[in-house]
């Protein structure tokens, strides 16, 4: 089954960091998603821009409203996800136990995925 | 990344709002900063024990307030600041309580110690100076580096600027709106001010000035943090995050500055790229147009061109004719002609400049424009004589090098290049 691995963070935190320690970080994931790769257990993974970037369409009135920011103000924000593939919560943890050596601090929900839809290749816009 | 480099990481963010909560309590720059200094001794200790607190901040305030008491009760024998041990079992609901204090002060505490960085009283190069050591946390070695001076001659300038400030005297009551607002301009204007220490750096320079574009991103990012609305904040964190994220190609291996549309695209930070475009269309959705958001306008129509000739330099020549409405300047003027240039042809340009060179007489880009001009419009004498004054007003080598470059060209294809 697959599970949605959501990375939480202080992006105070991870904002302070180094372009070196930030390219350290992303190495030693790099070497876990690789591994996961390998095992055909990795789907999609993103990681995402700060919040301060974020726009929030809300419907409690009509038509909705565009807001800036993100959903709700937390200390820990959404800061990316990995979808991947196991066979229990067990090896997602295991899975994110990974993850979490490899990045310092933070916090991870692990949650199980009900739909899925990825596009064809040719019909996705390539990322830019 | 190891377990210092991490906690030193959760101590930079924290820094600006512990640092600002503890200037309210004290009142005074530096007790606040020792207090800061000492709360972070007792982190660095505690927290590779005992875990890090949920709240860093919260933590650093509560410890730094006791160690400041402390400090101050030193001299009169009263009780000195209770063991490690115990300070690190701070609950979280202490810390909490703690925090609520704080929370509703939080965004004027921050301004305030913001503010009092780039008070009108000190120059440029204090202001500068005092943000970087006050907020950003930087040491005095990196901040002299960076301004390529001597770590005395920092130590001294940021100690003339404390006590600048102190004479001020900043007001801790919670400003009014239109008093805000002021701060708001002040405290962006000081952090473009720190981006562009960096920036105009010429390659020599780069290495200890890079960390001042950083730098100055994070301030921006403090700021919008704080006022996560405001579009003119927007503007400011998108064109930094927009210039910033072109740096990598900026020069070129012989540390000749490389212009714009000959530069290396794919070496631009995509990722600073989409930060800095989503927040100008946030910015601009609120219509309320100002001078950051339409030179970062500018910066992100040239992100967008895929490749220089993609570029909309008729959406740049109308920007920069909004920017010149906005904020009147010859420069500003002389940005508009080069787009005009490549939208309408030099022709147009040149007769843009030519009343500007009363003003821009000794302004090296006038003479460099003029002369590139002239030389699109075949007048080869004319623009020898103008390159010839732009490199004797060359600010750097890389600049008078360009220039030369162009006198090259000049003599390779003579009267017949029309580009």
């Amino acid at each position: 089954m697959q599970y949605a691995i959501l990375c939480y963070h202080d992006e105070n935190v991870t904002c302070a960091w180094s372009k070196e320690e930030d390219d350290a970080v992303m190495a030693k994931l790099g070497v876990v998603m690789e591994k996961l790769t390998k095992q055909g257990k990795l789907g999609p993974v993103a990681r995402l821009l700060p919040t301060t970037a974020a726009t929030t369409l809300r419907k409690d009135r009509e038509p909705p409203i565009v807001i800036d920011g993100p959903f709700a103000e937390t200390k820990e924000q959404l800061l990316g996800f990995y979808i991947v593939d196991c066979a229990s919560l067990e090896e997602a943890l295991d899975i994110t136990r990974e993850l979490a050596a490899a990045n310092p601090g933070g916090a991870y929900e692990i949650r199980p995925v009900g739909f899925f839809f990825e596009p064809p290749r040719s019909q996705s816009r390539a990322a830019s | 990344m190891t377990e210092s480099n991490w906690i030193g990481s959760v101590l930079t963010a924290a820094r600006p709002q512990a640092v600002a909560a503890l200037l309210r309590y004290f009142r005074n720059l530096d007790t606040a900063e020792e207090a800061f200094q000492e709360a972070s001794l007792r982190a660095l200790r505690a927290w590779p024990k005992n875990g890090p607190p949920r709240d860093a901040a919260a933590w650093l305030i509560m410890v730094g307030k006791n160690a400041g008491i402390d400090s101050v009760r030193r001299t009169s024998r009263q009780d000195p600041l209770p063991p490690d041990e115990l300070i690190s079992d701070l609950s979280d609901a202490e810390a909490a309580a703690a925090e609520q204090l704080d929370a509703a002060s939080y965004r004027d505490d921050i301004l305030r110690l913001l503010f009092i960085c780039c008070h009108p009283e000190l120059p440029a190069t204090q202001q500068i100076a005092l943000a970087l050591r006050i907020v950003s946390g930087l040491s005095v070695k990196q901040i002299a580096r960076a301004f390529l001076v001597t770590e005395v001659a920092m130590e001294q300038r940021i100690t003339r600027a404390k006590s600048r400030v102190a004479a001020a005297n900043v007001q801790f009551e919670t400003p009014g709106p239109a008093e805000r607002a002021e701060r708001v301009a002040a405290v962006a204007a000081m952090t473009y001010l720190v981006f562009n220490e960096g920036y105009t750096a010429d390659v020599a320079e780069q290495g200890a000035k890079a960390t001042l574009c950083e730098e100055a991103i994070r301030l921006a990012r403090i700021l919008l943090g704080l006022y996560p609305t405001e579009p003119e904040i927007m503007g400011l964190a998108a064109l930094l995050l927009l210039q910033h994220a072109r740096a990598a190609a900026r020069f070129d291996r012989d540390g000749q500055s490389v212009l714009l549309d000959q530069q290396d695209r794919s070496l631009w930070n995509s990722k600073q790229i989409s930060e800095g475009l989503a927040l100008i269309d946030k910015a601009v959705r609120h219509r309320q147009p100002g001078p950051y958001q339409v030179q970062a306008a500018i910066a992100a129509l040239h992100a967008r061109a895929a490749q220089a000739t993609d570029t909309d330099w008729q959406g740049i020549e109308q920007l920069y004719g909004t920017l010149e409405r906005m904020q009147p300047s010859p420069v500003v003027t002389l940005n508009r002609a080069v787009a005009v240039s490549k939208a309408r042809g030099p022709e147009a340009a040149l007769a843009m400049i030519e009343p500007l060179a009363s003003k821009l007489g000794s302004y090296f880009y006038f003479h460099g424009a003029r002369g590139a001009f002239l030389k699109q419009l075949g007048r080869k004498e004319e623009a020898r004589i103008a390159f010839d004054r732009a490199i004797s007003l060359a600010n750097t080598p890389a600049e008078a090098a360009h220039i030369r470059m162009q006198i090259d060209t000049l003599q390779a294809y003579g009267t017949q290049e029309v580009s």
